[in-house]
């Protein structure tokens, strides 16, 4: 498409106040771009008015001098993320044609910020997922293609895979996502792109639908570090309606941007070097601590030694969180109702459930469920928050010795759709790197290093300490300045 | 000790009661939402979307909810937690939109504490007991299953949703019917005092659910059932000895009593089962983690403590110690916090202290106050007559304005009109005269129509010296001084 879409947000909001196009124009143009990129499958739905709207405010804020500083910005907004007015479905039947009637306060701080909304993008089914598979409304492809002619459809990762999708096809130029053990890294990685997770507690989670409260995070999703900064800037804060909202102010990330890392510590934690991970990772990973020392680093090898328990703990606390949130979803009071002739409390219950969940869901609520059981609490669930407890130490730790700490963001490259979706376990495995932050809390990010051999992108994951998310820009942007990543899908989908 | 016993065919069997108390908090809103908690409101109408669950809603936990508990805890003498946390009860129903409870199982707000209940010889309790509470934790209310709007509809109610309720748990300590109601009226005596209950059982603002078991006196305890939901102290006491004497029977006749919830039937007084051990839920409890742990600051606690009021006991020993009432006087006007308010308010009016205004004040709020109301149907709250009037109309006996009968008259005038006393008594002239030179000519009168009758008792009659009282009294219109008239009489009479 035209020069407007391939501009990050960065770009384009100073091109707008520049006066190099209005407000209208871009949201045109991502309209456009929107409606030519059906075969990814990036969106639920398509909000082209919103994005008009807050255009034509924009081009007026411009004319009267009252710039805000997402002004002319249409984003794309994961469909977890309750908007009033438009349907929001976590990618489920169950929430099919559940309209809010409030907004999330991430989205109203962005809408407020003067953002426009695209659409509502596709993504795991209540994010529980690694390639979107799991989405009640088809899976996302990835707009990558391995280099072998064979024009598989990838995945984009998830489960913010419409949001990774997107960005990477330059359909939007930026997407909220959110992250519970990878959710906004992984596809980040899989698809050429920048994502951060930040702290947990600095993006209020009101108004996002559930699925493991005390793992999950919003964060931001952009073509790059500087775009990260901007977009997470304005999507966080703190929030008396969530009583897990830390009350901090929010740094000025993008103003405080410098990849000179001299005087910072990089960790790197050999506990990530698992076994079968491909070379061409641990390769990358070996250039990326390269870069960093480049950039002034000094690298320092530590020791992070309850990793190798973080996915099992993961894979018990957050179904058992999921198992509770999502009970909530029982056709009494919206979204899917099944009562069968004849059907009593209970009977409708239990069709209401089976029709609305996918197997993924399922499975997890059944997993939640079973861990959280009397006479298997204390052997799952109880240990499973000892050892989380020792895996946040693990990072508090490191931290004494570095700054931040360097690792690949996945064990591989984007897989083809159907590939590992028969087993869950080996899913599952893809969030090896992305899950210890996670349980720690701790702000990571992942930014684009390179191709492997067939020609998708490759990640790599900078983890910091609580609120220095500054510390992990930074590195990101040292990285980034140096990787050059400058690699683009190629355009098979608007035709 | 309590000698209460059931009296079976193999022996007498002692009855072990533990009840556990759900009490809706006091506060304008609830437990983790801004919507209204007050009763009454039309269905739905204090719902917000946090109530309704909607996707992506978050529980903030209200304040005044925590400090109305923490009161209650530091009322009965109860350990405060400065840490406790939320858990999630986890089970399906139609009047629980998130499809779990938030309570406290784990670590609740409050801890050990202790209830005292008094003798009471008419009800079996020989001297004060001290039941142990277990813990107070804080919990939301459900909703409401509306089973009667439509033929084959039920309808949900979500007004109740969230609103906050204390469980209060008791040690199982009491061991007649009659020791469970004392416990409740003073637990429901020492909510009123802190404002944390209203303690209304009609409004289900407190329900009791009641745990009995029998036993042979030494033995170790029997399994026990628990009967939920009960409504009123007299449904308790009730449900109590019903259950009781089931079990009894059921022991007796070589079964086994089931661990099991049970539900009373006040119509036909019985208990009935609901559901066995066997088929309870498997609540899934943990850690709600949308809330932080709760800790409670230095400062917090502090402005609980200084907001708690004076409690029922201490009252009571003061009333005893430094006004003098009798005991059971106290315990009357202390037993409910709206008299024993009412009391002082009155001896305020009054401007008067110590045992003299308080022996007056306390007989007459007592005899001819609460004989008001009773015939009138009313409650102290709704009296018709101020404390300050009540406090003018003592004034004006105290000072021989008004003799005992003639208060009483302006009294039943106060009811009527709620005229000041002292307005009454000008309008109407019921005013007391002490006027010695007016009652020495009534009595001349008196003696001079009467010369037969002073014979006899100057002969030795004394017993006529009433007459000569009544008399006098008759021909003032009852508004003599009656010790002048007695003074004056015994002077005329040599």
């Amino acid at each position: 498409m035209s020069a407007i879409t391939d501009q990050g947000l960065a770009g384009l909001r100073d091109g707008f106040r520049a006066g190099d196009f209005s407000a209208r124009e871009v949201a045109e143009a991502f309209n456009a771009a929107v409606v030519s990129a059906k075969p990814l499958n990036a969106f639920i739905i398509e909000t082209p008015d919103h994005a008009i709207a807050a255009a034509e405010a924009a081009d007026r804020a411009r004319a009267a001098g009252e710039l805000l500083p997402l002004s002319g910005i249409p984003l794309g907004i994961k469909d977890l993320f309750c908007t009033a007015g438009y349907q929001t479905t976590a990618a489920s039947g169950m929430l099919e044609g559940f309209v809010p009637t409030y907004e999330s306060t991430v989205t109203a701080k962005l809408f407020a910020a003067g953002a426009g909304m695209l659409g509502k993008l596709n993504l795991d089914q209540f994010a529980m997922g690694s390639s979107n598979e799991t989405s009640a409304f088809g899976n996302v492809i990835s707009p990558w293609r391995r280099n072998d002619g064979g024009n598989a459809p990838l995945a984009p990762g998830g489960s913010s895979g419409g949001s990774s999708s997107a960005i990477a096809a330059r359909i939007v130029p930026a997407a909220t996502g959110t992250d519970t053990g990878g959710s906004i890294r992984q596809p980040a990685a899989f698809t050429g792109i920048a994502g951060i997770k930040p702290t947990y507690g600095r993006c209020s989670r009101f108004g996002i639908v559930a699925f493991a409260s005390s793992l999950d995070q919003a964060g931001a999703m952009a073509q790059d570090v500087r775009d990260s900064a901007i977009l997470l800037e304005a999507m966080s804060g703190f929030d008396p309606k969530d009583s897990t909202s830390l009350d901090v102010s929010v740094p000025r990330w993008e103003e405080n941007l410098s990849s000179d890392l001299r005087g910072k510590k990089v960790g790197i934690p050999k506990e990530y070097r698992v076994d079968n991970m491909p070379a061409e990772i641990d390769a990358l990973w070996q250039q990326g601590i390269a870069w960093l020392r480049d950039a002034g680093a000094e690298i320092v090898d530590v020791s992070l030694p309850h990793t190798r328990y973080a996915l099992p703990t993961y894979y018990i606390i957050a179904p058992a969180e999921a198992s509770s949130n999502l009970a909530r979803y029982d056709g009494v009071r919206y979204g899917l109702r099944d009562l069968p002739d004849g059907a009593n409390l209970q009977d409708m219950y239990a069709a209401t459930r089976a029709a609305g969940f996918g197997p993924e869901v399922k499975r997890r609520i059944l997993i939640g469920t079973y861990v959280l059981s009397a006479g298997f609490y204390d052997a799952y669930y109880t240990k499973a928050q000892k050892v989380r407890a020792l895996i946040a130490r693990d990072f508090e730790e490191a931290f004494k010795q570095v700054d931040v700490l360097l690792t690949p963001t996945a064990p591989s490259a984007a897989f083809a759709l159907g590939e590992k979706s028969a087993d869950p376990l080996e899913m599952y495995l893809n969030d090896v790197f992305t899950v210890p932050a996670s349980l720690a809390g701790v702000p990571a990010m992942s930014v684009p290093a390179g191709l492997d051999g067939q020609g998708l992108p490759l990640g790599l994951q900078i983890i910091g300490r609580p609120l220095d998310e500054q510390g992990v820009l930074n590195a990101g942007l040292a990285i980034e300045q140096r990787a050059g990543f400058a690699a683009r899908p190629q355009n098979w989908w608007a035709k | 000790m309590s000698s209460y016993r059931i009296q079976g065919a193999t022996g007498e069997w002692e009855v072990v009661i533990g009840l556990e108390v759900h009490a809706q908090v006091v506060s304008n809103a609830k437990l983790f939402s801004g919507a209204s908690a007050v009763f009454g409101a039309e269905p739905n109408q204090n719902v917000s979307l946090i109530d309704a669950a909607m996707p992506g809603m978050l529980p903030v936990p209200n304040e005044e909810c925590i400090r109305q508990a923490v009161k209650t805890g530091m009322a009965i003498g109860a350990q405060i937690n400065r840490w406790s946390r939320f858990d999630r009860k986890n089970y399906f129903y139609a009047d629980l939109p998130q499809g779990y409870q938030i309570s406290q199982l784990y670590h609740p707000l409050v801890g050990e504490g202790t209830i005292t209940i008094d003798a009471d010889e008419k009800a079996g309790i020989k001297e004060a007991k001290t039941i142990g509470v277990e813990r107070i934790h804080v919990e939301q209310d459900a909703g409401k299953l509306m089973h009667d709007q439509h033929p084959t509809r039920s309808y949900v109610d979500l007004n109740r949703s969230g609103v906050a309720l204390m469980e209060i748990v008791s040690r199982p300590d009491m061991r007649s019917p009659a020791e469970a109601g004392a416990y409740l009226r003073k637990l429901r005596s020492i909510l009123r005092y802190v404002g944390s209950c209203d303690g209304n059982m009609e409004e289900g603002s407190m329900r009791a659910d009641v745990n009995v078991s029998v036993r042979k006196v030494g033995e170790p305890f029997g399994t026990r059932t628990e009967t939920k939901n009960v409504n009123s102290v007299r449904f308790v006491m009730a449900a109590i000895e019903t259950e009781a004497n089931r079990q009894v029977d059921v022991l007796e006749s070589g079964g086994k009593i089931v661990q099991e919830t049970r539900l009373y039937d006040p119509d036909r007084n019985e208990t009935r089962s609901m559901r066995s051990k066997e088929d309870a839920h498997d609540y899934r409890y943990f850690p709600d983690p949308d809330l932080l742990p709760l800790e409670l600051s230095d400062a917090f606690i502090e402005r609980c403590r200084a907001e708690l009021p004076e409690l029922p006991d201490a009252k009571r020993a003061r009333y005893e110690g430094e006004l003098g009432l009798s005991a059971y006087n106290a315990a009357v006007i202390t037993s409910d916090v709206e008299t024993a308010r009412w009391f002082e308010a009155l001896l305020d009016a009054t401007g008067k202290t110590g045992p003299e205004v308080g022996k007056q004040a306390s007989n007459w709020l007592i005899s001819d106050l609460f004989g008001a109301l009773n015939r009138l149907g009313k409650s102290i709250g709704e009296s018709p007559v101020t404390p300050k009037q009540g406090a003018e109309l003592l004034g004006l006996v105290a000072d021989g304005t008004l003799s005992g009968t003639l208060s009483k008259q302006v009294f039943e005038i106060m009811l009527e009109t709620g005229d000041d006393p002292t307005k009454i008594v000008e309008e109407r002239g019921l005013k007391q005269t002490s006027d010695t030179g007016a009652i020495e000519k009534v009595i001349a009168d008196v003696m001079a129509a009467n010369a037969d009758k002073v014979a006899e008792y100057r002969s030795g009659k004394d017993k006529l010296f009433g007459f000569f009282v009544g008399q006098t009294m008759k021909a003032m219109g009852g508004k003599a001084n009656p010790g002048v008239v007695n003074d004056l009489l015994k002077k005329a009479l040599g």
